[in-house]
């Protein structure tokens, strides 16, 4: 069964069209990693998913149905995470806020919610987060946090939108064997946005490559070649493979790198806060 | 640390509550001043977490203007401070993140309120002493249909406060995350604000519009450096309020210093004595990134 089915597609922010007629099908259990320049609407298209932004036209459907706001059987890592800068909030009351954080009332915690979370701290191994407040965490132990969270509940599509963005490269492999491992016990379909797709080669299923409006989903030697990512980035791209590694490169320069600048120089449109963002 | 304070407030008040007691201006400022504490310190702990603390104070200066507009018709101060800063609250909130969390242009309107009021009492020449009793308080002079008034207020923003209390720490923490999740956002931060209105009107009776952030500031941001969970530090952060307009009170009646002024210096001593010891016991900050 397909887990997401889209179907000629047209989302839009602001009247611009960030992808225009778009089709493809992401299978049950599928680890996927999206990928693309910024503002290739990687986050518009989760935020679709999500039931936040409704298709301009043509047809999604998230476990066979129009996707709607708050659908308990999605995890989400948003990117842009706001964090206020004092905030003495332990990690697990923390996330303790989002288990039913939409519904009125007092925020009382049942002992399932509790051993909910207890549980899924055990499971990442984020044990000693639970007690210490966010002020005093790294980017990376926010970053573990959230994904904690995102667990919680036993989802059965994960969204995880710009991940590793905080982390440094050691903490990057450890939330990517996170997510790995977990996602494969517990045969859930993950979207994965990153802006690197070396560290993520032996773990995705298959790639989403966004770019110029247009998404191509197959395989790693699929999408990632000069033909398809020309298309995607609409200028002359040029891939080199070696040492197991893929290099995307557009007149010597590394797109990859490319991004990354680009980012700090003029964000992109979603005020997304990039504040530990490493190189 | 807070039961040893409510202890010794105690055992202070049973020593001397003989003298203290006798007065029913007494009685009455205590009961009007643990209502308003109690209401300040639990509304003020979620202020304090959205970091909206600018937006309370410039809310009880708006509500100066509504109350001395008040007295120009000849209505009570205190509903022309509801009716202002429930207004100013529910404006703020729709019109969202652009102005309330915007220093500069709170700051305008702040100056601009207090403008007005000043121009109010400027015709409202009858009571030259109103315009101390609305900036800094006059919990001395409470009497007992005032008192009965608070507690109806307290009961109806407390209730409204617990009505939104889930969905509103949600969105205090994870603004991202809620919004995708179906918290109506604009709604959760427009009733936050209407009921920090409530609560400023209340606290202003007790302290005064200028000094406000006593109450609703200082107990909050205090619980918040003594403990990081969320039942603990709304509990710490109402209890610390108590305390403070309670000592507040009985060292304004030994010395006859005025009460708000007391209030103001407990309120600031605790705040920088609950820094001393969070920095004592907390770890080391943590390195900067690279």
């Amino acid at each position: 069964m397909s887990i997401i089915t889209v179907d000629h597609v047209t989302l839009r922010v602001g009247g611009r069209t960030v992808l225009a007629d778009v089709s493809f099908k992401i299978e049950a259990g599928e680890l996927i990693g999206v990928l693309g320049p910024n503002g290739a609407g990687k986050t518009t298209l989760m935020r679709a998913i999500l039931g936040l932004l409704s298709p301009e036209s043509g047809g999604l459907k998230v476990f066979g149905r129009t996707p709607e706001r708050g659908n308990p059987e999605i995890g989400y890592l948003p990117q842009v995470r706001t964090v206020l800068p004092d905030l003495r909030v332990r990690g697990r009351d923390f996330i303790a806020s989002s288990l039913r954080g939409e519904r009125w009332g007092l925020p009382l915690r049942s002992q399932h919610d509790g051993d909910a979370i207890e549980a899924t701290f055990e499971a990442i191994g984020a044990r000693d987060l639970a007690a210490r407040p966010l002020s005093e965490m790294s980017g990376g132990e926010r970053q573990r946090l959230l994904l904690a969270q995102a667990l919680i509940g036993h989802p059965k599509l994960l969204l995880l939108d710009e991940p590793l963005i905080s982390l440094d490269a050691r903490h990057q492999e450890v939330a990517i064997d996170v997510v790995r491992t977990v996602c494969r016990e517990r045969k859930i379909t993950v979207l994965f946005s990153a802006h690197e797709l070396n560290q993520l080669l032996g773990t995705l299923d298959r790639v989403l490559y966004l770019g110029n409006r247009q998404a191509v989903l197959g395989t790693v030697d699929e999408v990632v070649n000069a033909s398809v990512l020309s298309r995607l980035y609409g200028t002359e791209i040029k891939v080199f493979r070696a040492d197991g590694h893929i290099f995307v490169m557009s007149r010597g320069r590394d797109m990859e790198r490319i991004d990354h600048m680009h980012d700090h120089a003029h964000g992109h449109g979603h005020n997304h806060d990039h504040g530990r963002h490493q190189h | 640390m807070t039961m040893l304070m409510v202890t010794a407030t105690i055992t202070i008040m049973d020593a001397i509550s003989t003298d203290m007691f006798a007065y029913e201006f007494m009685t009455n400022a205590f009961a009007a001043s643990s209502i308003a504490a109690l209401v300040s310190g639990i509304t003020g702990y979620f202020l304090v977490m959205r970091g909206q603390t600018f937006a309370g104070h410039a809310l009880s200066h708006i509500g100066f203007a509504g109350a001395t507009g008040a007295g120009l018709i000849g209505l009570a101060p205190l509903w022309g401070l509801l009716v202002f800063t429930l207004a100013a609250g529910v404006a703020m909130g729709a019109l969202g993140e652009r102005i309330s969390n915007r220093d500069v242009a709170i700051g305008v309107i702040l100056a601009l309120a207090l403008g007005f009021g000043l121009l109010f009492l400027h015709y409202y020449t009858s009571f030259a002493t109103q315009a101390t009793t609305l900036l800094f308080g006059n919990v001395l002079a409470v009497d007992h249909s005032m008192i009965v008034t608070l507690a109806v207020l307290g009961v109806i923003t407390l209730a409204a406060l617990g009505a939104i209390m889930r969905p509103l720490i949600f969105a205090s923490l994870q603004p991202e995350l809620a919004e995708a999740k179906g918290v109506p956002m604009r709604f959760v931060s427009t009733a936050f604000l209407a009921i920090v209105a409530l609560a400023v009107s209340q606290c202003a009776q007790i302290v005064g519009v200028l000094l406000v952030f006593t109450l609703m500031v200082g107990p909050p941001a205090a619980a918040q450096r003594l403990t990081t969970g969320l039942w603990s530090g709304l509990v710490a952060s109402a209890a610390l309020a108590l305390t403070e307009a309670w000592f507040g009170l009985t060292m304004a009646f030994y010395t006859d210093w005025p009460v708000s002024f007391c209030i103001a210096v407990l309120s600031a001593l605790v705040y920088f004595v609950s820094l001393m010891t969070s920095t004592r016991m907390g770890p080391a900050q943590a390195a900067p990134a690279p």
